[in-house]
């Protein structure tokens, strides 16, 4: 069953709404759990709701992801013990930015991205969700005492840095004028991976709350992307809404630790390199 | 969607999430971070229209990760932040 795209477009904006309510329930304690549980209903609205798209036409991989990933969830976070939050949340936030990565590439080997505006969104889609995921991976690893929780790092990392960025840019900006070149692609997603693990690795186990809080806003600016190579409101909208608020839970984190972000994120380096 | 109206939307709900986070008592920051973390798995939408759009094996399975994963981040990050707000309720 197909219904208009308006009827689905006015489910994304009372979903939309939800996260606005809920979010806002979230900074209150009294009105948190609400907050929660109404953000909660307005994703449920949102999935739903696009199951009825009509660029849907088969739903036998859409069921499978759907038990696989809530079977994976719903354990975990039933598992997880209290004192291993953090690193939860890294990991989880880690699969949020791996997906928006994930559908950038489905897009990109369609073949769907075709005007400039595509190219670059799938371009910012594809770095931004795949420094994301590594980066977030890296974290969970140090907070989960996986690898040394020490700041790690090379001389000349920022360098490194820099030059995988810039290189990244360079990467989409040649996508744009030669789209669907397959070895560019891969190129700049490999670029991106190692991009978000040496983002993370210089920096010490203390200042990782704030590295996770930073990621999350990440992962939001990256469904943010998403939505623009798919002309869809809702990750527009939600992720943009997430990544703007996430930044500022960042900042407001980094105060309440007495620890400025450019610090956080350069000063530890320094060292390091 | 023209991009104009899609331009739009992304620059004014940075706004409004600007505006959203004012004064947060520290004992929120964690659950709220955790919230808006299962909010960003709102990328699920992309990843339901990918996986059902049947247009090759290998969209297929690059749409099957997108759903599991942000299926995962979307139901795992709204049960973690109800278990820890349960938990300060008690209190």
């Amino acid at each position: 069953m197909h219904i208009a795209q308006s009827w689905i477009d006015i489910a994304y904006l009372i979903a939309a709404c939800l996260f606005v309510v809920g979010i806002k329930g979230m900074t209150k304690p009294k009105t948190a759990v609400r907050g929660n549980m109404l953000a909660a209903i307005g994703m449920g609205v949102a999935a739903v709701i696009t199951l009825l798209n009509k660029h849907i036409v088969s739903y036998e991989v859409i069921i499978a992801g759907l038990v696989v990933g809530g079977t994976i969830g719903a354990v975990m976070a039933k598992k997880v013990q209290m004192t291993s939050m953090p690193q939860m949340i890294a990991l989880l936030n880690g699969f949020g930015g791996g997906a928006s990565f994930a559908v950038a590439s489905a897009e990109f080997f369609r073949g769907g991205a075709g005007d400039v505006v595509s190219i670059i969104a799938t371009g910012a889609a594809v770095l931004i969700g795949a420094v994301t995921l590594t980066g977030s991976l890296v974290a969970f690893a140090k907070l989960q005492e996986l690898i040394d929780g020490k700041p790690m790092g090379f001389p000349g990392m920022k360098l490194v840095n820099a030059i995988l960025f810039i290189g990244s840019l360079v990467a989409i900006g040649y996508l744009v004028v030669h789209p669907g070149v397959e070895s560019v692609f891969w190129a700049l997603a490999i670029a991106a991976c190692i991009l978000g693990l040496f983002l993370v690795l210089p920096i010490g186990g203390a200042d990782m709350p704030v590295v996770i809080a930073l990621l999350n806003s990440y992962s939001g600016v990256a469904a943010s992307a998403a939505g623009f190579v798919m002309g869809n409101s809702a990750l527009i909208i939600t992720g943009s809404l997430v990544g703007a608020s996430g930044l500022i839970l960042t900042s407001i984190m980094c105060k309440a630790m007495n620890r400025s972000l450019t610090n956080v994120l350069f000063g530890v380096m320094a060292e390091a390199g | 969607m023209d991009f104009v109206a899609e331009l739009a939307l992304f620059v004014l709900a940075i706004f409004l999430g600007v505006e959203l986070i004012t004064k947060v008592p520290p004992t929120l920051h964690t659950p709220l971070m955790s919230g808006s973390n299962a909010i960003s798995g709102i990328t699920l939408v992309g990843a339901l229209i990918a996986a059902g759009s049947d247009a090759g094996t290998l969209i297929n399975v690059l749409g099957f990760i997108a759903v599991v994963l942000a299926t995962i981040n979307v139901i795992g990050g709204f049960m973690v932040t109800n278990r820890m707000l349960a938990m300060f309720k008690r209190k």
